[in-house]
């Protein structure tokens, strides 16, 4: 019987010639990965486990993202347990100066590459499924025992075929087609399964744009996001790659569990409104609401690369944002910061009047550096809305596509980025 | 086990079981403070040890923090009946021990304060105020294994040592 992308990579893992849902394996990982918050558990149980050493020291790596710089001692403490551990182990480690989120970094300096089963003890993980690797989010025990024995457990997921159709649109961005499909499937539409998104919208999107579309796997409750490899991928990877890479493609035969095909054509920029990355809206609709605001963030995981500082910037160009609205842009990496520099954009944004920090996950989750309080309203390029997410539970996020959220700044209500940028 | 309901809806998420702001300690107690405050800000005024959770769809949705589970245990709850669970949360719990069961009929029927009898080893949930019994969907035997061992630490501990002795 064929096989999906998802089965072909854990088959090749558990060094079977075949597998099928719902077959629980044994499969070696070739990377793993631990933050400042899931690192500290993850260390202390791997230090239940009585083992000396990791399986291999440059397939463990360790990124301060979450709370770095340290909020508050409490903060500083995990960070001093997990740079102690990873001098220990001599793991792999970015230090701040060279660190910044996670899913972004580690693609980005090649940790990840096509073929890898990939496991990071944080839910959005499956950013890296872009590549065409197995990228999945864990908990610290799960990370622990792979950090030990260089294998996890695992139930081969079914896989649910995502097809997008056409090309996208004016305004419209990767985006745009994870929010729009979150918004069909349900945040627990995808629940167990990996999620293997294709077809001809994808073919001129970057890997920057790509990234967008798996990151956001997580919010309907996938196991992982794949895309299958081509020629972007290729390029992306061949001056990155710290170690060998495969290419797997699905079999024309491949069974999957479900099937959706979307025209992106007629796909409009989505906001997500609160309280849940599902509950969506055209940009049009809500640019009714005259909906007004008080804080914008360009930043997070799923919208914080190159391309999307660009885009941002292009929109904040020669003008200010609207009066008593703050608007915090947060590149997502050291290189991609120094990129920014490079190429004047962060100079826009701070002539614009917004606040440009280095790289951190920050507000993405109400940690730090832009925490809202009760009632107030942020327009985020981030993944999750939930109760509480960027600080009080009565705060309010709505998630956009990166001009969208530039056109708020500018605007001080949600707007089409056509009102702004004409 | 035997304690009382604590009741749910549907989505409650990895944020509202324990918000990020205070994931700064590993400490079971420390974190237990703030759990679940989000959607019920009396809940740990009012629960006991031996206290059972129970909830809808998708429950434990988000992120990958296993201080999700650690607050719960911490919590003192010794067992969350759901009608589906969000796949980390679900595989966090059971690496941990915190037994997590499926049964849609039980959530639905379960009320605040009822008084729940839990047998897992063959996943019986019985409500004591009501008199109803429920069967949850059974763990699979490679699950109650680690479950068994009292989490995947201590399941992977026998392991290495057996491999180490043969
Ligand atoms: S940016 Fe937000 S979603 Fe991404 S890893 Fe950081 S906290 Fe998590």
């Amino acid at each position: 019987m064929g096989m999906t992308l998802a089965e072909k990579i854990l088959a090749a893992k558990c060094g079977k010639k075949e597998v099928s849902p719902g077959d629980l394996i044994n499969a070696k990982v070739d990377l793993v990965m631990a933050n400042d918050i899931t690192a500290p558990i993850a260390i202390r149980q791997f230090e239940k486990l009585g083992v000396k050493d990791v399986f291999d020291k440059s397939r463990v790596v360790f990124v301060p993202s979450h709370f770095m710089p340290p909020r508050d001692i409490a903060t500083a403490e995990q960070g001093k347990v997990m740079r102690e551990f990873a001098h220990k182990m001599g793991i792999v480690w970015y230090e701040l100066g060279q660190a910044g989120i996670e899913h972004i970094l580690l693609p980005w300096k090649g940790h990840v590459v096509p073929g890898d089963l990939y496991c990071g003890a944080d839910s959005h993980t499956p950013t890296c499924g872009a590549l065409g690797a197995f990228s999945c989010g864990m908990g610290s025990t799960d990370i622990a025992v792979a950090m030990a024995t260089g294998e996890v457990w695992m139930k081969v997921p079914a896989t649910m075929r995502l097809i997008y159709h056409g090309k996208m649109q004016n305004w419209t961005r990767s985006k745009d087609l994870i929010l729009h499909t979150i918004g069909e499937i349900g945040t627990d539409g995808a629940t167990y399964m990996a999620m293997q998104f294709e077809g001809e919208a994808l073919k001129d999107m970057s890997m920057d744009a790509r990234f967008t579309m798996t990151n956001m796997a997580a919010e309907a409750g996938g196991k992982t996001g794949l895309m299958i490899p081509d020629e972007v991928t290729i390029e992306y990877v061949t001056p990155r790659a710290q170690h060998e890479w495969t290419v797997y493609k699905p079999d024309p035969d491949a069974v999957y569990e479900k099937t959706f095909e979307f025209d992106a054509s007629t796909i409009e920029p989505t906001v997500a409104m609160p309280y849940s990355p599902g509950n969506t809206k055209t940009i049009s609709e809500v640019a009714k609401e005259n909906i007004e605001i008080d804080q914008v963030f360009i930043g997070s995981c799923t919208n914080a690369r190159m391309e999307d500082l660009r885009e941002a910037a292009e929109i904040m160009r020669g003008r200010m944002i609207a009066p008593n609205i703050r608007c915090i842009v947060i590149p997502a990496t050291q290189d991609i910061f120094k990129e920014a520099l490079k190429e004047g954009l962060i100079q826009v944004f701070t002539d614009s009047g917004c606040q440009v920090s280095a790289a951190t996950c920050g507000p993405c989750l109400g940690g730090h550096y832009g925490v809202l309080a009760e009632g107030e309203r942020c327009v985020s390029t981030s993944n999750r809305n939930f109760p509480g997410r960027m600080g009080h539970p009565k705060a309010e996020a709505y998630l956009v596509n990166p001009p969208v959220a530039a056109a708020a700044a500018i605007a001080g209500r949600i707007v089409h980025p056509d009102e702004v940028a004409r | 086990m035997k304690g009382k309901a604590h009741k749910f809806g549907d989505h409650v998420d990895t944020d509202q079981i324990i918000p990020a702001a205070y994931l700064v300690t590993t400490d079971p107690k420390e974190l237990a403070i703030h759990c679940m405050e989000t959607p019920d800000p009396d809940f740990m005024k009012r629960v006991k040890d031996g206290d059972v959770m129970i909830a809808g769809i998708d429950f434990g949705c988000g992120s990958s923090r296993e201080h999700a589970p650690i607050a719960i245990m911490g919590a003192g709850v010794s067992c969350v009946i759901a009608k589906s669970f969000a796949r980390i949360f679900f595989r966090n719990s059971i690496n941990l021990g915190l037994p997590v069961l499926e049964s849609p009929e039980a959530a639905d029927a379960i009320e605040q304060g009822d008084e729940i009898d839990v047998d897992l080893a063959t996943g019986t949930i019985r409500n004591l105020t009501t008199e109803q019994t429920f069967t949850a969907k059974p763990f699979e035997p490679f699950m109650m294994d680690i479950i068994e061992a009292g989490g995947l630490v201590e399941y992977t501990k026998k392991k290495l040592a057996a491999k180490a002795a043969s």
